[in-house]
């Protein structure tokens, strides 16, 4: 039953033929046989999931009108506040607090019973990718435990993997849930900036920060799209339209007559060749699926990564200055005598890990009289010229595609003294944060010479997500009917060998 | 080439209010000498002509009806307090002797 995709769960539900109860249950039994290797979460709330389902199972028994997903699991990325369960970000700053209130996701999770199974691992305050950055030990990715499952968001990737849970949430800054995706064969949507609210996602990088659905197939990824999509009067940066019709899209997969912009600069030196010969054979694919193949450039996405590491530790250093020992989270030092000020270093300097006090650094550099204009203010100009950059390249195609990262995943500890190596794996996803735009990583095959899975990257226009479900449909089509099986079936089942 | 010395990261490190070891202090010196000349790369192609964008989206005001809609409780907002007294949050001395 794990092995299902959700929406067959959710059928299965609806025909009475499990129950989210019994559901659960076998998503909580799993964690229990696997979570000892691969380590995706850092909160198993199994008494609240059950209470959840028992509920769902209520409702469904009483005859009321449920959404698509009521009773399915979900495994939630420990960025978002969930009332009274605990909310770390990775974090020893926050170790132990409590929300006492829910994000407007996971408001809008409840309010689809989709039923919530603990908080995921993640690199604290969502800066890396690899997950080796949690202040509680690294995730294991499920194809080969001696490697990361991406980064920031690994947890929800492996948690996927590994059928922990069937659906996942992410948030993606400059990749972290289209990274982990790619590494880990599993899907990941990082919608149009303002499609999801952001209210009680801890903030990163504000202008950023984007939270998405994750999950092993694209349906299932659109099902949960639409359930936490839309309009939020809580969030100001919240677009006020209609979510764009993402499930109809999925169902669909019809790619005739759309025109699929390959990114020039968004391949060749660099990466992996097993990554440059799944993404051909995905171009090849959605040819015969009947789109058209075009060329795009866009010459200024080389000095997209070099903006990225000035803008997102600019707003980080500004959005982290709230973990200041006051109100909430940890406080050290706080003896007789002892300045705010006082308390307020030594609290951060114990409740903050490495990268984290390194990309506080950096932006308080960056945006230090002086030295704004060089860098701050160039990363901003940079900005606009990538934005052009897609402008152009929408005109001349519907969709633009590229390999999510340009290697597969890499092993534990490989890159972990190297910050600019690691910052590389997100080539490929920064630009779309930059832009605000959508993207989509899904499974592409696995790389010949190491045997691991390849991400396929597909970007869309602002609130055009729509697109991206489109051709990921047909691509997933395309791919199942060449393997005969879905990709994960491919993965060690983890059990057994202790 | 950009660099920065260990007395440099030490003044940024006291801004952003992180007490910071001297390995630490070294460490993060040594690394931004790389980092700074990735990141520099910026200006190759930020002329004067280019607008900056700060934010995906235009950015306006929003605004909610002045109407008293329900809150946290006292209890709720000092949930996570380090320190609290008489409903309130208990912070340690802000202001020097004098």
């Amino acid at each position: 039953m794990i092995r299902n995709t959700a929406a067959q769960m959710a059928a299965k539900l609806a025909s009475g033929e499990t129950t989210s109860v019994a559901l659960t249950q076998a998503h909580l039994d799993r964690i229990n046989s696997v979570e000892d290797k691969v380590h995706a979460f850092l909160f198993v709330d199994e008494k609240g999931a059950l209470e959840q389902a028992a509920s769902v199972d209520a409702k469904r028994a009483k005859g009321e009108k449920l959404s698509p997903l009521a009773g399915v699991p979900l495994a939630l990325k420990d960025v978002l506040a969930q009332k009274d369960k605990p909310t770390t970000c990775g974090s020893k700053i926050l170790e132990g607090w409590l929300p006492p209130y829910d994000s407007t996701v996971v408001a809008s999770l409840k309010k689809n019973d989709i039923v919530i199974l603990g908080k995921t691992n993640m690199d604290e305050f969502a800066m890396g990718s690899s997950t080796e950055n949690s202040a509680y030990g690294p995730t294991h990715n499920p194809w080969d435990l001696s490697r990361i499952p991406g980064g920031s968001g690994g947890g929800s990737s492996a948690a996927l993997a590994s059928f922990e849970a069937p659906l996942a949430i992410g948030t993606d800054t400059g990749g972290s849930i289209r990274q982990p995706a790619a590494v880990t064969g599993t899907v990941g949507v990082k919608p149009t900036y303002g499609g999801v609210s952001r209210y009680g996602l801890v903030a990163f990088s504000s202008s950023l920060d984007q939270a998405g659905p994750c999950a092993r197939t694209v349906l299932d990824t659109a099902l949960l799209h639409e359930a936490i999509a839309g309009y939020d009067p809580k969030d100001a940066t919240s677009i006020n339209a209609p979510v764009p019709q993402v499930v109809q899209a999925a169902k669909d997969g019809n790619v005739k007559g759309m025109k699929i912009g390959v990114v020039k600069e968004l391949n060749g030196d660099g990466y992996q060749p097993g990554v440059r010969a799944r993404f051909d054979e995905a171009l090849e694919l959605l040819a015969k699926a009947g789109a058209e193949i075009v060329e795009v450039s866009a010459p200024n996405f080389e000095y997209a990564l070099a903006a990225y590491y000035l803008i997102a530790p600019s707003e980080a250093s500004s959005n982290l200055a709230r973990f200041d020992a006051m109100r909430y989270g940890l406080r050290v030092g706080d003896v007789d005598g002892a300045s705010a000020e006082a308390v307020m270093n030594l609290t951060r300097e114990v409740g903050f890990g490495k990268e984290v006090k390194r990309r506080i650094i950096l932006g308080t550099y960056a945006l230090s009289s002086g030295y704004y204009d060089a860098y701050y203010g160039s990363a901003q100009k940079v900005r606009t010229l990538i934005t052009q950059d897609f402008t152009k390249a929408f005109t001349q195609a519907d969709v633009l595609v590229s390999p999510t990262c340009p290697t597969t995943a890499f092993k534990i500890g490989e890159k972990a003294n190297d910050p600019l190596a690691m910052y590389l794996n997100d080539i490929a996803t920064i630009p779309v944060n930059m832009a605000g735009i959508g993207g989509m990583s899904l499974p592409a095959g696995l790389a010949d010479e190491d045997g691991l899975p390849v991400g396929f990257q597909i970007m869309s226009p602002v609130m055009k997500d729509e697109r991206m479900y489109s051709v990921g449909a047909a691509l997933e089509a395309a791919l199942l009917s060449k393997w005969g099986a879905p990709l994960l079936n491919r993965a060690p089942t983890l059990e057994a060998s202790k | 080439m950009s660099s920065l010395s260990r007395d440099e990261v030490a003044k940024l490190a006291g801004l952003a209010r992180i007490e910071m070891s001297e390995e630490e202090l070294v460490s993060l010196s040594k690394e931004f000498t790389v980092i700074l000349d990735a990141v520099a790369r910026v200006q190759e192609v930020a002329s004067a002509d280019v607008a900056p964008t700060s934010h995906p989206l235009s950015l306006r005001n929003v605004f909610r009806t002045d109407v008293v809609v329900p809150s946290l409780s006292p209890e709720q907002a000092l949930s996570g307090a380090p320190a609290q007294e008489e409903q309130r949050f208990r912070v340690p001395q802000i202001l020097g002797e004098e």
